[in-house]
């Protein structure tokens, strides 16, 4: 075994069990109690994540998107999921692989691709990047790529809907190596014992950058921490939007209540490398072709469709279809973030402090 | 007979006039129901205005000022409070590279509206991590404003303009002025972004610039001096980021000496920046001396009582590199 062989972790404890084993879990999604049109839905929004993390993937590849790029292509059942359950007037973070979050609350492409290229138009100004996101119209206040900065920050948006008293609730997105960082243990504590509305999203990919779990932690499923906390915790697999959704609707409805914080660990895989375009399977340890290929069988996107097709209710084309209209709509809105300005140079000093007082 | 406010007593009435009229005002930090931590500058705010807005909090600086940070995103304005700066290094990811960034990096659209309240509580021989003076590693950095208040009035007004103010400030306090008196006046909400420097003691033969403690050294300093003949200019620089320098600039064209008092270290730090920009903003026609600073020196505050004693900065120290400074107008 890889972490056996560097030395470390020698009693490593595999709890994740078939979660963590990429030979499972390929079959098609079971769709009882699914509507057609809700499904549907969801798959949409999962091939509009991917195709435009295709797009934005080109353009690091082209050198046209300058600013670091994380991919979540293949982690899109996680964020479709957790927002099926969410409102405008929930408060949501997220990290540094956070295009996903974004779209999936409802955030434009143009804005997106506008961020990624450095353009007025984009979400933040052009003064933040693929790392940094915002739409507060619809939910999202931020991402950032300092790990674990957004989980005391959502823990605070959720201490604000505490004392606001109208049921919303705060939502923060890290993966498993933000886990490994003391501020999870702080946050958790403090939701904890503050009663907080705050949903933990643990995006497990096994993987924290180039490292493989085996090589970070003794056990390989992050719920734990939780359950020191006595948080409520559900470990999904992470590539099944319908069980995301679920586990989100129970966890939610409970905050939602007052009964405080939940705790998400979503088992999935990143098709991508850690930044950028490439697969990324030629560093690190056990990130290699054969696994990288068995993951993809347990493709959120096809999963779905094929549950659909059984059902009746999309024809056998239909991915090829909606991809080919979703790409069409990437390139318009590429085109229009490629001909919007670049911010004026003032903004250098003119955003670093806000001007008047209330 | 005029009414006094101590410093404390600033601090205290400062927070009671913000719960009272802003409800969206609260503190948290440690140690806030309790009469240890924070000296009589926050005495039953808890049973005055409720737990629920002021919080005794987890031994989680991180988190606490993160959660701040997330709070003032929603319309609440948080005062985080840390007993000692010491500690607060624990949150220094929230606050530099969070609070202080997000207004930028997010294109102006959102600022985190916290006060982040840091007192510097040091002597007693309480050692090298109970005593440090951190403003000038804050006061480097863009986005975040650092107040550093001198008198009781200040400790009050600029903590009301620094909670009203929609940019993240860092305000530095410090124990060893809590007893310090002025005259008490009615409070006044002014606009943080436009409060620098001010003079608290005209003089003519040299500028004396500080900030917080250090100005009580200067102001005693100035008293002495002027039983020997030499008239000094006492500037309190009052925020030290983003610093507004005309106010010191001027003194100092006309009195043609500085020297710069300052409660942290030499190395890189808020008195060399003081003579830095007097230095770059003067021409070499107006000095009458090269400029000074006065420091710690560059090591950590020891515990033992002489070296604690030789540690830090008197007045007499003051006014003997004052004395130096002027150094014609020397008694014989």
């Amino acid at each position: 075994m890889a972490a056996e062989q560097f030395g470390y972790a020698t009693g490593f404890r595999d709890t994740l069990g078939d979660l963590a084993d990429p030979k499972c879990y390929t079959g098609a999604l079971d769709l009882a109690q699914v509507e057609n049109d809700w499904a549907l839905a969801k798959l949409r929004d999962m091939l509009l994540v991917r195709v435009a993390e295709e797009v934005v993937g080109d353009l690091a590849e082209s050198g046209e998107a300058r600013c670091p790029c994380h991919l979540g292509i293949g982690q899109e059942a996680v964020a479709v999921g957790v927002s099926a359950h969410l409102k405008s007037t929930d408060r949501v973070f997220g990290a540094h692989r956070s295009h996903s979050h974004y779209l999936a609350l409802g955030g434009g492409l143009i804005e997106l691709f506008g961020e990624v290229l450095g353009k007025e138009i984009g979400s933040s100004k052009g003064m933040g990047g693929s790392m940094h996101l915002y739409g507060p119209e619809f939910g999202f206040h931020g991402s950032v790529p300092i790990v674990g900065a957004t989980i005391p920050i959502a823990t605070g948006a959720g201490l604000a809907c505490k004392m606001d008293g109208a049921g919303a609730v705060a939502v923060s997105y890290f993966g498993d190596g933000a886990a490994e960082e003391g501020i999870l243990h702080e946050s958790l504590n403090m939701a904890a014992i503050l009663k907080l509305p705050v949903i933990f999203v643990c995006e497990n990919n096994l993987f924290s950058s180039h490292l493989d779990i085996h090589l970070r932690q003794p056990q390989n499923s992050v719920a734990r921490f939780a359950t020191a906390h006595a948080v409520p915790a559900q470990v999904v697999d992470g590539n099944d939007v319908v069980a995301m959704a679920r586990a989100t609707e129970q966890l939610v409805a409970r905050a939602r209540a007052g009964e405080g914080p939940g705790f998400i660990e979503a088992i999935t895989y990143r098709w991508r490398g850690h930044v950028g375009p490439k697969e990324d399977v030629d560093v690190g340890v056990r990130r290699q072709p054969g696994e990288l290929v068995a993951w993809k069988h347990r493709d959120p996107v096809r999963r779905l469709a094929d549950a659909l097709v059984a059902r009746g209710a999309i024809a056998a084309d239909a991915v090829q279809v909606i991809t080919e209209e979703l790409r069409a709509k990437c390139s318009d809105a590429l085109e229009q973030a490629r001909n919007a300005p670049y911010p004026p140079v003032s903004n250098l000093l003119d955003f670093v402090y806000q001007r008047g007082n209330p | 007979m005029i009414a006094r406010m101590s410093y404390a007593e600033g601090i205290r009435s400062g927070f009671g006039y913000l719960f009272k009229n802003y409800p969206n005002v609260f503190a948290i930090g440690q140690g806030l129901w309790s009469p240890w931590y924070v000296g009589s500058s926050m005495t039953d705010l808890d049973k005055d205005f409720g737990r629920e807005r002021v919080i005794d909090s987890q031994v989680s600086e991180l988190s606490v000022t993160g959660a701040a940070v997330g709070a003032s995103l929603f319309g609440y304005r948080p005062i985080v409070i840390h007993p000692r700066i010491d500690f607060m290094l624990l949150a220094v990811d929230q606050i530099v590279n969070q609070a202080a960034k997000w207004h930028h990096m997010l294109g102006g659209q959102v600022s985190p509206s916290l006060v982040i309240r840091a007192i510097i509580n040091r002597g007693g021989e309480q050692g090298a991590q109970h005593s440090q003076a951190l403003h000038s590693w804050f006061a480097h950095i863009p986005g975040l404003r650092v107040v550093m208040p001198a008198t009781a009035t200040d400790a009050r007004d600029l903590l009301i303009a620094a909670t009203l103010s929609n940019d993240p400030v860092l305000y530095i306090d410090d124990r060893w002025l809590y007893d310090w008196e002025d005259e008490a006046s009615p409070v006044v909400e002014l606009d943080l972004a436009k409060q620098g420097p001010l003079v608290r003691r005209p003089g003519t033969d040299l500028t004396i610039a500080a900030a917080s403690f250090s100005v009580r050294l200067a102001m005693h300093a100035a008293e002495e001096l002027a039983k020997q003949g030499i008239s000094a200019e006492v500037v309190d620089v009052r925020v030290l980021n983003p610093m507004h320098p005309k106010p010191i600039i001027d003194s100092v064209r006309k009195t043609g000496r500085l020297l710069a008092v300052d409660g942290g270290w030499k190395n890189c730090g808020f008195a060399g920046e003081l003579l830095a920009l007097a230095s770059e903003s003067l021409p070499t026609s107006t000095w009458m001396a090269p400029p000074r600073r006065i420091t710690l020196v560059d090591a950590p505050a020891p515990t033992s009582r002489p070296l604690e004693d030789a540690y830090y900065t008197t007045a007499a120290d003051v006014v003997a590199a004052a004395t130096a400074l002027v150094g014609q107008k020397v008694p014989a």
